[in-house]
């Protein structure tokens, strides 16, 4: 019964994130945010994709959130300064901004689709998955080794951005 | 991995076979006491907010029950302080690392295989290496001198 688990989880997952958004207190948005992880990472153990899954808990529900919470903090924002920056025009913008991303992943999945990146029904029957830290390893030290490498490069990018962001005056 | 409903009584966890019943495809199996144990996470944090919802006294308050408890003292500043950018540094930081760590696992898990070895320990050397440029980076710049300024 995964179909079962995967409209519960995936179902939490969308209630967090519409309560998120929706949500006045941006801390209160924050918490809605973990609870939009967690559902996440439950859809990612019935897709059995097990490693993702605990990298989303421990990472995203972790560590990530503690970022948020701290540039929340940072912001110092009150009720009444929020109020005064929301312009009507919010909202619509808003809007805009969702259709905009579901029209353009739309038109990358179907193009995607057109491409024949999903496996037919047949391919399906016969595809294994495998989400182990075992599968992901072989795979990372095999054919993405350039991209493994290259992922070193891109944090080292994050470590010297943030200090230099925060750390501009010091000599 | 076929799994039916016999091999999932043999499991030894409470709820296995309730679960089970419920859950009957594949590796899966394996992860259904994380989900007894989210149930009853989910179960008792709803309980109790629920139970102090039902029976916590309602529209009794004034100022005093309602500032923030600070150790009996009487609160001097507001709670909410802006707080410093060094905070956010530190997290930051923290992350990048713990995604460094992060490719540690796969490549834990692999480093068993003698034929491997020498060539997995390369490749994580200079993965390692880079962040370590980070790192030198992050200690010359003194980012993490709290005290300085």
């Amino acid at each position: 019964m995964t179909t079962v688990l995967f409209v519960v989880f995936g179902g939490s997952a969308l209630a967090s994130a519409l309560l998120a958004v929706t949500r006045k207190n941006p801390v209160a948005s924050a918490i809605w945010l973990v609870g939009m992880f967690f559902g996440l990472a439950g859809v990612y153990v019935v897709l059995e994709a097990y490693f993702v899954a605990a990298v989303q808990v421990l990472v995203y529900a972790g560590a990530i959130m503690v970022l948020f919470l701290f540039v929340i903090m940072l912001l110092d924002l009150r009720s009444k300064q929020l109020d005064l920056e929301a312009s009507p025009r919010m909202p619509i913008l808003g809007v805009c901004a969702a259709v905009l991303f579901v029209v353009v992943s739309g038109m990358a999945l179907m193009d995607a689709h057109d491409a024949g990146i999903f496996p037919d029904a047949a391919e399906r029957a016969t595809l294994v998955l495998d989400g182990s830290p075992e599968a992901i390893g072989a795979d990372l030290f095999g054919r993405w080794l350039l991209a493994f490498e290259v992922t070193s490069l891109l944090l080292l990018g994050g470590i010297l951005g943030a200090v230099i962001l925060t750390k501009r005056r010091l000599t | 991995m076929a799994t039916t409903l016999d091999s999932l009584l043999a499991l030894d966890f409470p709820g296995a076979a309730l679960a089970g019943l419920f859950l009957a495809t594949g590796d899966l199996v394996e992860y259904v006491p994380v989900l007894v144990m989210l149930i009853f996470a989910v179960l008792f944090a709803g309980a109790n907010l629920g139970l102090s919802f039902v029976l916590g006294a309602k529209g009794k308050t004034n100022p005093v029950k309602e500032a923030a408890y600070e150790c009996g003292m009487p609160p001097i500043t507001d709670a909410h302080q802006r707080f410093s950018v060094k905070f956010y540094l530190v997290a930051i930081l923290f992350v990048l690392f713990d995604i460094e760590v992060v490719f540690l696992y796969p490549w834990a898990v692999h480093f068993g295989e003698k034929a491997l070895q020498t060539f997995l320990f390369v490749e994580m050397l200079i993965f390692i290496g880079i962040l370590f440029l980070g790192w030198w980076y992050v200690i010359r710049k003194g980012a993490v001198n709290w005290a300085q300024e």
